[in-house]
């Protein structure tokens, strides 16, 4: 079972661990529902040093990822950040990841922890393939590399009080290699997976506690606390991000999971599954995802079916949980095209009896704007 | 860990308290520590007469489902009718008021098997 450099500091707070993806990962810390609103209304710290680093670099390195990934690389500026998916050559996905560019011929991948060794060899494979040296041009830094998401309204004003940098500047989806906290050549990256902002910032292993302790000292006058895996599911559920292994796999297209913003047809962009991906997007799909919310006491569970009014089996749910801030049961899930729309009614089956939903355009959370 | 001594236990982690031949039934601070945050609760088996061990309800936590076990065979006399909107009772008071549900036993003796609190204990500290 491997460790992060915050596995000390998770037990010292008694946090409940759990294995996942061959790490011992903290699930909760004070209860998944506070975490939840915690983030949602202040912030909260995750520590996500599980996820995948791979460093590309050298001349080939945009070519080949505009190859291996589904979305438009060139599109990239130094220093922005895009989320795509890697095609698996059968019309399914390898896996779900950011990019980063820091130059033209240097760029990070991050991908899910699960997933690593996989796409590992897959990503190999096709880098040899067209001339890059594995080891070298295309790099494992998963293992030296740590991770904290800072999320939540008070994460920037957190983080603006480590550094002299004008963190506030920065637009979402960009990074910075920059100094916090004494920690020189920190990522910092404004990106997150809970939909309520904030940033995540990667440093080697050995300035992780340091980063934890200055992180807690600066967030203690917002409330700031640690979350779990558990926050971090109910979290992205709520803005209906998906989450790869429930939402989508290698079974599933991108087209399916509405994930056609990052399947980019344009001209030049020649990646893996692009013909059979654009036949689905003008043809159209048998599947497609959909966010919902229960309209009756339920909570929808991953393999639980969706049924019409008749109880014709039309689907089926791939994620779902009661939500912490609507305390109604939500979730994600294929249904056939018609049943897609927002809107629609349709029945999951918990303990065989149906009980009433709606379809609904993610965010399926969303906060109560003030008056 | 709370395991109060004048109740009786089950290896489902369901406690039972006989009033006056009614055994009232709950589920033990080390099961509500475990399953986490609870976020619903379902029995719609009141007025039902079921068999020990045939499921009563289902219990779900935010991240899992677990059906709830007759720790006794009889009829569901009463069914603890805050548990629909405020679920967290059972974190909070999982031997007070976040009890579940009210037996009339249909064989008393039954309750004589089930787990002491010693015996209990030794269970889940083992």
């Amino acid at each position: 079972m491997k460790k992060t450099p915050f596995s000390d500091i998770h037990s010292r707070l008694g946090a409940r661990m759990q294995p996942f993806a061959g790490y011992n990962m903290p699930v909760e810390y004070s209860g998944i529902n506070d975490e939840h609103r915690t983030v949602r209304e202040k912030a909260g710290v995750f520590d996500v040093s599980h996820m995948g680093e791979f460093r590309v670099s050298g001349p080939g390195s945009q070519d080949f990822l505009q190859y291996v990934t589904s979305n438009d690389v060139n599109r990239l500026r130094d220093g922005m950040i895009q989320y795509t998916c890697l095609p698996n050559g059968k019309g399914g996905i390898v896996d779900d990841l950011l990019v980063y560019r820091f130059s033209h011929e240097e760029y990070m991948l991050v991908v899910n922890a699960a997933n690593i060794e996989k796409d590992w060899n897959w990503l190999a494979g096709h880098a040899r393939g067209r001339g890059l040296v594995v080891g070298r041009d295309l790099y494992d830094a998963s293992d030296e590399t740590a991770l904290l998401a800072v999320q939540g309204p008070a994460a920037m004003k957190t983080m603006a009080k480590l550094t002299g940098e004008p963190l506030s500047e920065m637009k979402f989806y960009t990074f910075r290699v920059l100094e916090i906290a004494g920690i020189k050549n920190a990522i910092f990256s404004v990106t997150g997976y809970t939909g309520s902002g904030g940033c995540e910032i990667y440093i080697a292993n050995e300035d992780g506690p340091a980063l934890w302790d200055a992180v807690f000292d600066a967030g203690k006058e917002f409330g700031i606390k640690p979350a779990g895996l558990g926050a971090r599911d109910t979290l992205r559920l709520e803005m209906g991000f998906c989450l790869y292994g429930n939402d989508i796999d290698e079974t599933t297209s991108p087209i399916e999971a509405g994930l056609g913003w990052i399947t980019r047809f344009s001209e030049g962009n020649d990646f893996i599954d692009r013909e059979l991906l654009f036949h689905q997007k003008t043809e159209g799909v048998k599947r497609k995802l959909v966010a919902f919310i229960m309209q009756e006491r339920g909570i929808p569970r991953k393999d639980y079916e969706i049924v019409d009014d008749t109880g014709n089996i039309i689907g089926r749910v791939t994620s779902g949980t009661m939500s912490p801030m609507m305390g109604k049961g939500i979730g994600m899930g294929y249904v056939k095209p018609e049943y897609a729309g927002e809107g629609s009614a349709i029945n999951i089956l918990i303990r065989n009896r149906p009980v009433k939903a709606e379809v609904v355009q993610p965010p399926i959370y969303r906060e109560q704007k003030q008056q | 860990m709370e395991i109060p001594l004048e109740l009786k236990y089950t290896k489902d982690h369901e406690w039972v308290r006989v009033d006056n031949g009614v055994a009232v039934v709950g589920i033990t601070e080390f099961a509500q520590g475990e399953l986490g945050d609870i976020v619903f609760i379902e029995i719609e088996t009141g007025g039902e007469t079921l068999e020990k061990d045939e499921v009563f309800g289902t219990i779900e936590a935010v991240k899992t489902v677990s059906d709830m076990f007759m720790p006794v065979s009889g009829e569901i006399a009463e069914v603890n009718s805050k548990l629909e909107d405020t679920p967290d009772i059972v974190n909070k008071d999982p031997y007070g008021e976040g009890w579940m549900i009210k037996i009339n036993m249909s064989d008393p003796g039954q309750v004589d098997a089930l787990l002491t609190a010693d015996q209990y204990r030794e269970l889940v500290e083992s």
